[in-house]
């Protein structure tokens, strides 16, 4: 029972979680954190390994190993066929036998075509037989950029439903390091849904050397008084710009890890604050949302000022057209419009 | 066999001492491990009939060479990945009927302590990940275990089951390809049993399904697979193939389910004459008669296996029963691992391991006969 309880305190600075004493910080992005993170963890331990598709010499998709090949080698750079299946379910082979793999899926959305794998393999091996699976497996998500149905999707809710699996959202480049330096080391499969909106568009300070964000705790991205925004990854940044520009007092919670969940921050926050408003760009039903809305509403019923709101995604895949896009994915306009209608309530 | 030529003697006798890869004590191994595989799969189905056991039971009667056959093989650092009717693999491996039977019941000393049923176990400290109902899902598994040894140099194996009925599905693709790819240590079983639950082979592929191996880089073979030293001597060549670095190898075992798919299975679907052709070829007792006429054992050692299996049985059947239902506060509990240790190394009853010194020797049954 010990190891399904999150734990609790959510901290108010971007960095704050750091195990040992880093010797510095430097500004890059979220994309170079991940890469800087992988990399540090490869040379601490030779276990650690990388498998996906086209991560070799061609550096993935998104170029967060390239160079890998050339420094540590095509065995822990591993270059996969086109088989998600394969690529999750030799992860699991190898991660019982005391290597730690780090799947690349080339887009979140092909988890689908390797998810037997992750559900029924890899998240239920500790409950069902004592087996730890330390693997990670690294999902490159989010729409924006037209990627239309098939590169755009959020799954994350998905993997919720799946006992055994944990789950983090980094939204930031510091974040992005911690929790994946975490998620390495973690015993257990872990999903790492890395936003590709922000790759290239989020920079912060990075704390240099041994960096760790323990896994199950939020972050406070922006304290205030009189409403809550609840937010992870890509919607962090759309509160954080909505708190600013309506110049309100407004806290914003980073969930960074969706399972286990922080309940302790959120219902802490909330109920100071007496309003919370739970944003995510994946779609509405059955969402993190939902999950966070009840359990605001069965736990901290009585300190609410008004009833919790979403802003999601409708019910509806991601369509390609910039225009009809922009009508499914929540903007910055969504945000604003929410939080002064629960300000108002 | 039965010769007058001496030379033919001769060079027969000087093949065995050369090559013979299997003692007398082996050969008597192999036997009570099928025998055991038999009478714990007929006291699991009798305490199934008493509603003892929840759910349905799946047994391998009639295809116990099989797993025996090849999971003898093993050294004591090979891995494994065992499908549900392999239940000889586990027996070797070290697991005990006890807590077989007692898992299948959903005991406390069930191997997955109630968590899982069935055969859906492995014991994570005698080097076997446990299956899980998509088939052949374990095959990608047990492939990634051989990755691990290639890429650390290791002269070990791994060694998976799957069904003819897995053979269809992608990620048998996936495996194979894969495996070939790479040509890594591993030792595809592929158990033909006719049926996969009641739709036969000609419904499930236009090729037999070991013609694809040399597609995907490596050799397949097709052996007789209610013969267990005909397994055996296939997956002692795969298993010393892949140790050399020679890569993966396929063997089709051609066997028959002899019982339903699961207990609530009548058959129905098999035709009489298939049915009564393959019990003509049960494997138990083809061997107790070819260990009679070409190895010197006599009529009444084998019945004394049998005997001395049955006693056994018994007794770990007392052992199951007598072992409590789990506590239910722990339903909630192992969803998440708190640190990660290594498979532990698998008994390796083999009489090449215990020459080598290599071998955790035989399992607790096997000594105890002795």
């Amino acid at each position: 029972m010990s190891a399904v309880e999150p734990r609790g305190g959510a901290s108010v600075t971007a960095a704050p979680d750091s195990d040992g004493s880093p010797s510095g910080a430097r500004e890059m992005t979220y994309l170079e954190a991940i890469s800087g993170a992988l990399r540090e963890e490869m040379r601490r331990d030779e276990t650690v390994f990388c498998l996906g598709e086209d991560i070799g010499a061609f550096g993935g998709a998104f170029k967060v190993t390239e160079g890998f090949v050339e420094e540590f080698g095509a065995d822990r750079c591993l270059d996969m066929p086109l088989a998600e299946n394969a690529i999750i379910g030799t992860a699991v082979g190898a991660a019982v036998e005391g290597l730690r793999p780090v799947c690349e899926m080339q887009f979140s959305d092909f988890i689908s075509c390797g998810f037997d794998q992750l559900v029924n393999v890899a998240a239920k091996l500790h409950y069902r037989q004592g087996v730890a699976v330390p693997m990670v497996v690294r999902l490159p998500s989010g729409g924006g950029f037209s990627g239309g149905p098939f590169h755009s999707q959020n799954p994350e809710a998905w993997f919720i439903q799946a006992p055994g699996l944990k789950v983090v959202t980094p939204a930031t480049a510091s974040d992005a390091k911690g929790l994946l330096v975490s998620a390495i080391r973690d015993p257990n499969p872990v999903c790492y849904l890395e936003h590709k909106g922000l790759y290239r568009h989020v920079r912060d300070e990075v704390p240099e050397g041994e960096h760790t964000v323990p896994i199950g705790e939020a972050r406070v991205a922006r304290s205030g008084d009189e409403m809550t925004v609840i937010a992870y990854g890509s919607s962090v940044h759309l509160a954080l710009r909505a708190a600013d520009e309506l110049d309100e007092d407004i806290e914003v919670l980073d969930l960074r890890t969706l399972a286990p969940l922080d309940r302790e921050s959120i219902l802490g926050s909330v109920r100071r604050t007496g309003k919370a408003l739970v944003a995510h760009e994946a779609t509405r039903s059955c969402g993190v949302g939902a999950e966070v809305a009840a359990l605001i509403t069965e736990e901290a019923f009585e300190d609410l000022d008004a009833p919790v709101r979403r802003l999601t995604a409708p019910d509806v895949p991601i369509p390609f057209s910039p225009p009809l896009e922009q009508a499914v994915l929540p903007q910055l306009d969504d945000m604003k419009e929410a939080c002064r209608a629960l300000l108002a309530y | 066999m039965e010769t007058t030529d001496a030379s033919v003697v001769a060079r027969e006798r000087v093949r065995e001492l050369v090559d013979a890869p299997l003692t007398r004590e082996d050969r008597a191994s192999l036997f009570r491990y099928m025998a055991t595989m038999r009478a714990s799969e007929e006291r699991a189905l009798t305490l199934y009939k008493q509603g003892k056991v929840p759910g349905s039971f799946y047994d391998g009667r009639g295809q116990e060479a099989v797993s025996v056959g090849a999971a003898y093989v093993l050294g004591p650092r090979d891995r494994m990945c065992i499908l549900h009717r392999d239940l000889g693999a586990h027996l070797i491996r070290g697991v005990t009927p006890d807590r077989y039977l007692a898992n299948y019941m959903g005991r406390a000393g069930g191997v997955t302590g109630g968590k899982d049923g069935n055969m859906h176990f492995g014991d994570r400290q005698l080097g076997c990940v446990g299956m899980v109902s998509m088939l052949p899902d374990m095959a990608l598994v047990a492939t990634g275990m051989a990755l691990a040894f290639k890429t650390r140099g290791e002269e070990r194996v791994a060694m998976t089951f799957f069904g003819d009925g897995s053979t269809a599905n992608g990620q048998w693709h996936e495996a194979m390809n894969f495996a070939g790819i790479h040509r890594l240590p591993i030792v595809f079983l592929l158990e033909n049993n006719r049926f996969a639950y009641s739709t036969p082979n000609e419904l499930e592929f236009a090729v037999d399904p070991v013609e694809r191996a040399h597609s995907y880089g490596f050799t397949g073979v097709n052996i007789d697979g209610n013969d267990v030293e005909a397994v055996f001597e296939a997956a002692r060549t795969a298993a010393d193939l892949a140790r050399a670095g020679g890569g993966p190898t396929l063997i089709e075992c051609q066997t028959m389910r002899m019982h339903g798919h699961g207990a609530h299975d009548d058959m129905s679907y098999v035709p009489k004459e298939m049915f009564e052709e393959w019990a003509r070829r049960d494997p138990i007792d083809r061997y107790a008669e070819r260990l009679v006429a070409e190895h010197g054992f006599r009529p009444e050692d084998v019945d004394g296996i049998r005997e001395e299996v049955r006693a056994y049985v018994d007794e770990c059947a007392a052992t199951a029963l007598a072992s409590p239902m789990p506590d239910s506060a722990l339903a909630i509990d192992g969803v998440f691992a708190d640190s990660s240790e290594p498979l532990g190394d698998g008994h390796a009853p083999w009489s090449r391991w215990s020459h080598d010194g290599a071998g955790n020797g035989a399992a607790p049954m096997e000594r105890r006969a002795s």
